[in-house]
């Protein structure tokens, strides 16, 4: 079988955001770039399925800029087998990249996708869900543990609850949570490697997807800042702060 | 007439708390009504409860077998059949309305706004990005609007109303495709984290699952739910369910500890609208103390029993 996986060029999760004075967003020039952190995740957890002997074929997917290449070479490094790329300078909310991906999985006949279970640019978390609403296919969402048996997969979700398990039959469309794996560091060779594996780029267009009533981002502002606090001295001061307080 | 429907998270026999945060939010909206559907397999005590909401019209009681659980795959074209009576369809934005809404907003072909932290108009919504270090005021495309609601952002409504209760049927076939196997609970019997008005949270910097011992014995002491950073869980000192942060849980309340915590943005995420914020580190440059209104520079252990004593 084929596992496709989505991954997203998102700014680094080290990086301090900075909003533009003007509302309009928030600072990227200069700004360190890398691969979402669930999708590593889910990159990761695919290459795990194939090395199980479970999959024959891992292709990686980005909807973005011509520079979200860099992180379709990154995944191809970890050692997926192929990328597609859907070019695109538009911003591409979870609705449209959802239906693109649909698009794609008609064509490749996965019988899993991966997809992170949150962008950490827009902290979305639609993207998995809305896939297997349009492919009337099962999801499983928020994974840290999945196991492939035949033509079924069991999960285990992390929910506010604990721990869910739930059975779905295949193709499912599955999201990554953190726990789920710790991707693998890539070595020099399997990037130079990694050049030398095919990368295809369609356009939205040629994938048959139309454009949808999107949301309008108005404007960007910085949260309200926290006062600053102090700092005690002694359990006793701390204790006398939060009774004055009437915490305690 | 406009309409919101909220969409009720219960464990089949009590309704939990996030919906009485999403109505709160519903009210802001300023509709002609705002209707709860209750999807259970029986549910009828759940309902009762949220027919007590404040603000409350009428509350849906929906009941099939296949609603034992919440399956995303089967409550949403349930929902999907609902919606065309409504402007709005809500849900609070904890795991069950992250997995449920978007499944459901793509079976309508409409987009859907996620954590929903301000009401500026039945249209114009401010939600955060970037793990709440930016905030977006967005507008939502006409037509219906699908969303989830960031409970941390809103007090729950009262319990002073008294709606009616309507069950409907609601034909649709479901899937075959999924099926819930179990559901492990990590929480004991202390205060849920996400209504707690006070929190205890450890991080890395209590070393183990034995260590953390203390934290629960000073949450105990305060009635507190009991928190962890993500290193805490990972580290495998306290199950998942208690990760607080952009990826765990969002929480708001009066009184939060933060025992060994560096203070990540993607925790501190978490934890922007708690009340208090005492933050306990033997590392005075650690970034929690940006936040805490009270920073105590010292050891989290020593700290910990010197308070549990001094309570
Ligand atoms: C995509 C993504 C999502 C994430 N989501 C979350 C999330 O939801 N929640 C979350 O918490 N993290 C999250 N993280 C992880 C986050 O970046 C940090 O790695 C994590 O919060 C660190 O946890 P910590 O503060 O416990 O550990 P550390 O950063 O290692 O800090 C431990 C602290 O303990 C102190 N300490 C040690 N011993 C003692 C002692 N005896 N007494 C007093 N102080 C002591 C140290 O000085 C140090 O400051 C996420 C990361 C990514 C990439
Ligand atoms: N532009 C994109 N390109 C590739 N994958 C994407 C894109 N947008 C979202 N995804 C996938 O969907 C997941 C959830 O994104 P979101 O719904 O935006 O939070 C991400 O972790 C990716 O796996």
């Amino acid at each position: 079988m084929k596992i496709l996986v989505g991954v997203k060029r998102v700014v680094d999760f080290n990086v301090r955001i900075q909003v533009k004075a003007d509302g309009s967003g928030v600072t990227t020039d200069g700004v360190k770039m890398s691969m979402n952190p669930f999708d590593e995740i889910a990159v990761e957890e695919a290459l795990r399925i194939k090395e199980a002997g479970n999959a024959e074929e891992v292709i990686v997917v980005t909807i973005g800029p011509k520079a979200a290449q860099e992180q379709l070479r990154t995944a191809l490094a970890m050692g997926a087998d192929r990328a597609i790329h859907v070019e695109t300078d538009d911003e591409i909310q979870p609705l449209t990249a959802a239906r693109i991906l649909q698009a794609l999985a008609e064509k490749e006949a996965p019988k899993l996708v991966l997809l992170g279970k949150q962008a950490i640019d827009d902290d979305n978390n639609q993207t998995a869900q809305m896939l297997g609403a349009l492919s009337h296919w099962p999801q499983a969402t928020f994974a840290s543990e999945v196991e492939i048996e035949g033509d079924k997969a069991t999960v285990i979700r992390e929910v506010d609850a604990g721990l869910e398990t739930l059975s779905v039959d295949l193709p499912a469309v599955i999201s990554a949570d953190l726990r789920l794996n710790e991707p693998r560091y890539v070595k020099l060779p399997d990037i130079m490697k990694a050049k030398r594996k095919p990368l295809e780029t369609v356009t939205v267009e040629e994938l048959g997807v139309e454009h949808v009533a999107a949301v309008k981002v108005l404007k960007t502002a910085a949260p309200a800042k926290r006062e600053a606090g102090i700092i005690v001295e002694s359990v006793d001061e701390l204790v006398a702060a939060l009774k004055e307080k009437g915490l305690i | 007439m406009s309409k919101v429907l909220v969409i009720a998270e219960h464990d089949g026999t009590n309704l939990n708390g996030s919906t009485a945060r999403a109505v709160s939010c519903a009210s802001d909206l300023g509709l002609d009504a705002i209707d709860v559907v209750v999807l259970a397999s029986d549910g009828s005590s759940v309902a009762e409860q949220a027919a007590k909401l404040t603000g409350v019209t009428k509350v849906l009681l929906v009941q099939n077998p296949a609603n034992e659980h919440a399956v995303a795959a089967f409550l949403a074209p349930q929902i999907e059949s609902l919606a065309a009576d409504y402007s709005h369809v809500l849900a609070p934005s904890t795991t069950f309305g992250k997995d449920l809404m978007p499944r459901v907003a793509a079976h309508l072909g409409r987009p859907q706004i996620s954590d929903i932290m301000r009401v500026e108009s039945a249209m114009v919504f401010d939600r955060p990005v970037y793990a709440g270090n930016a905030i977006v005021t967005v507008e939502a495309p006409e037509g219906l609007v699908v969303g989830t609601v960031r409970t941390a952002s809103y007090k729950a409504v009262s319990n002073d109303g008294a709606a009616s209760v309507e069950t409907r049927s609601v034909d649709v076939n479901l899937p075959s495709h999924t099926r819930f196997v179990e559901l492990q609970s990590g929480g004991g019997d202390r205060p849920d984290l996400q209504a707690a008005s006070k929190v205890v949270s450890g991080g890395r910097g209590v070393g183990s699952e034995e260590n953390f011992k203390v934290i629960y014995s000073l949450a105990d002491k305060l009635g507190a739910g009991v928190g962890a950073s993500r290193a805490a869980v990972d580290a495998g000192f306290i199950p998942n369910d208690h990760q607080v942060g952009q990826t765990g849980k969002i929480i708001a309340p009066d009184l939060y500890m933060a025992f060994g915590i560096s203070g990540a943005i993607q925790h501190l995420a978490g934890i922007k609208d708690a009340g208090t914020i005492v933050a306990v580190n033997k590392d005075a440059d650690a970034p929690i103390f940006e936040v805490a209104d009270f920073g105590l520079v010292a050891d989290l252990f020593e700290v910990a029993e010197e308070l549990e004593k001094a309570l």
